[in-house]
């Protein structure tokens, strides 16, 4: 299934001869977790187990794009958490609205995700805030209002039907969720590597005065990048809501690190400047795999905490080491 | 005089800081109903210690130019460690405490080896350690809660009043600088810390023991995380492994050290800075509870005035002298 996924990356960037190290240790280690997944239980590599797998981690998979984006320029964004509620907040919100409102739901969601984006995106490209900070500062701004706007109460609006088709169902046994997830990874892909913008992402990662020496207008690109960053966490939300039914508070919090990590564990340098989209799908699909595992083997909640991560911390000595300092 | 610039120069941040606090403090002070009495201070100190610590230990790390992500969880392991351990005759008690303290000291030291050895960037890197801490805290604590035989003796001395006026918990904040930080700070691997946040590569090519200060750097932070889950559970008598508790402290030790003036770039700061950055963070929370605002906007009222506090002080746009310096 993941073969799919990764042939429509990779077809996309003929032009990349060398073998992606990173990358394919990352498929290396899905195939080992996949085997020993499968001596527990044959039903692992059943084609429903592994769609349904995909199905879960194309949410992780739509908020880890936008992560990657700001992470190529050698920043984070740690206010995915809040934006992912609050996308799916205002999606649902929206429906209550009536039925111009059901139409609106998802681009009204997603355009907030948007709005908390370009917050960010000023802050660390136009008043020079590192963006731990800013973004820091942002999540829990989105985290004040959606506690306000609820009463810090699980919301009673539900989500939209086109919500619920998006994420919840399938055709011809394929997720839509999944659908949703090749769409927005391929257009991740033509924009990293088939636009100029894309190109300035990758510049501005690895050096932003020369960047901005060669004529590129780095501030408004950073800024962009957040926005998208926002959008997709928020779309994330929105798809959650839709695959949950309603919005629910906090139900962002778990998707902050596994993003970070999925990028991360992908190949993707957190200095910027260095990684691939087809890094960041392996990654994605490894941590989803990882967390089904071990809620399968049945571990207790601390093991399962443990042994995620120790098993990060050792994927990333294997290949995510940086240069010694010498000279 | 030029030697007063400089020193001003170098403290800008803790004055910033400081200033701060005391604004918003005495803002905090003269609109409590109380006034300005023992008991107000008292209570304010023991919120204000306990975040303190937390930034002290984030902000051991920043100034290598790493990040400590799992600050927060291991001040969680350490609380739930601590509820076990604090039992028992005074020396028992001792040995609990002792236990805890090396507990986070084991803790920095993992993230060390991580770091240096393994070369992993520490912000991943603490995120995954963070994860694996957690976990041990969960096991030790699947629910919260605490020994019964817990000895209140030491947890009732370390948060009362000493003479009846200063709170026991400030004096234990001023020895922790005066004992730890202060001695560090003058000794080789602190000088070493400062350098190699800076520029690596320069204190490197000085020769300076940039492993070893750093290794320092990362114990005295689990060190620090630990005397805060120390001073947790003397507050709460319990132990408690709560994942959101933890992630608060990790996020707000960042706000609080940014609030105190240490660079998130690493080279600049001190852990007095952070103390008084945490001090004024948690004085902007109380001061939104004294002016009765609706409980249901105060997160929104705390978000907005961390935001435009942190952005300010950490705002590089202010500081640039020319265009390019921009994006240096």
């Amino acid at each position: 299934m993941s073969d799919t996924t990764a042939q429509a990356a990779t077809k996309s960037r003929p032009w990349r001869q060398r073998i992606d190290l990173p990358v394919v240790t990352a498929f290396g280690c899905i195939v080992i977790l996949l085997a020993i997944g499968s001596l527990y239980s044959p039903n692992f590599l059943s084609p429903e187990y592994l769609l349904q797998q995909l199905k879960v981690g194309a949410f992780l998979g739509v908020i880890a794009t936008g992560m990657m984006l700001v992470i190529l320029l050698g920043q984070i964004d740690l206010s995915v958490p809040w934006t992912v509620t609050l996308g799916a907040m205002m999606a649902s919100a929206a429906v209550s609205w009536g039925p111009a409102g059901e139409v609106f739901a998802i681009p009204f969601g997603v355009l907030c995700g948007i709005a908390i984006g370009l917050v960010n995106g000023i802050g660390v490209a136009y008043l020079r805030i590192p963006s731990m900070i800013i973004t820091l500062a942002v999540n829990a701004v989105a985290q004040g209002l959606m506690v306000a706007y609820t009463g810090g109460f699980a919301p009673q609006d539900s989500a939209s039907a086109a919500m619920k088709v998006l994420a919840a169902q399938s055709t011809f046994g394929v997720p839509h969720a999944v659908l949703v997830w090749v769409v927005v990874g391929a257009l991740a892909v033509f924009m990293l590597t088939r636009t100029t913008f894309g190109r300035a992402v990758y510049g501005i990662g690895n050096k932003e005065v020369a960047a901005y020496l060669s004529g590129v207008p780095t501030q408004r690109v950073v800024m962009i990048a957040f926005a998208l960053c926002g959008g997709l966490a928020a779309f994330g939300g929105v798809l959650l809501a839709g695959y949950a039914g309603k919005a629910a508070q906090s139900m962002g919090d778990a998707y902050l690190l596994p993003a970070i990590a999925a990028v991360v564990l992908g190949g993707t340098s957190i200095l910027g400047g260095r990684g691939s989209y087809l890094g960041t799908v392996a990654g994605v699909i490894l941590i989803t795999l990882l967390q089904s595992i071990l809620s399968v083997m049945q571990i207790a909640e601390f093991g399962r905490q443990i042994i995620y991560g120790v098993v990060i911390i050792g994927m990333l000595l294997l290949y995510g080491r940086s240069g010694k300092v010498s000279s | 005089m030029k030697d007063w610039r400089f020193w001003f120069n170098e403290q800008r941040g803790t004055l910033l800081a400081l200033a701060i606090f005391i604004v918003m403090f005495g803002f905090y002070v003269l609109n409590h109903p109380a006034g300005f009495t023992a008991n107000v201070v008292q209570t304010a100190a023991n919120k204000g210690v306990l975040l303190a610590l937390v930034a002290m230990a984030q902000t051991f790390v920043v100034l290598t130019a790493g990040i400590d992500l799992s600050v927060g969880m291991v001040f969680i392991l350490c609380n739930c460690l601590a509820s076990y351990v604090i039992v028992g005759s005074p020396l028992m008690v001792a040995g609990g405490v002792l236990a805890v303290v090396l507990t986070g000291a084991v803790c920095g030291a993992v993230n060390a080896a991580i770091v240096i050895l393994g070369r992993l960037q520490p912000i991943v890197a603490t995120i995954a350690s963070g994860a694996v801490f957690f976990g041990v805290a969960l096991w030790l604590r699947p629910f919260p809660g605490s020994d019964p035989t817990f000895s209140s003796d030491l947890a009732d001395a370390l948060t009362g009043k000493v003479f009846g006026v200063i709170p026991a918990s400030l004096i234990f904040l001023a020895a922790t600088v005066v004992l730890i930080w202060i001695p560090f700070r003058r000794s080789v691997s602190g000088r070493t810390v400062y350098a190699a946040g800076s520029s690596e590569v320069a204190a490197f090519m000085s020769g300076m023991p940039i492993r070893r200060a750093k290794f320092l750097a990362y114990v005295l932070s689990g060190v620090f995380a630990s005397f805060a889950g120390l001073y947790l559970t003397f507050f709460t008598y319990s132990g408690e492994a709560s994942a959101a508790n933890g992630n608060t402290y990790t996020l707000y030790s960042i706000a609080a050290v940014v609030l105190g003036g240490v660079s998130l770039f690493g080279g600049r700061g001190s852990a007095i800075g952070a103390i008084f950055g945490a001090l004024a963070f948690r004085a902007i929370g109380d001061l939104l509870f004294v002016f009765e605002i609706d409980p249901l906007w105060q997160p929104l009222f705390q978000g907005i005035v961390l935001l435009l506090a942190v952005s300010v002080g950490a705002a590089r746009l202010f500081q640039v002298r020319n265009r390019l310096d921009l994006f240096g």
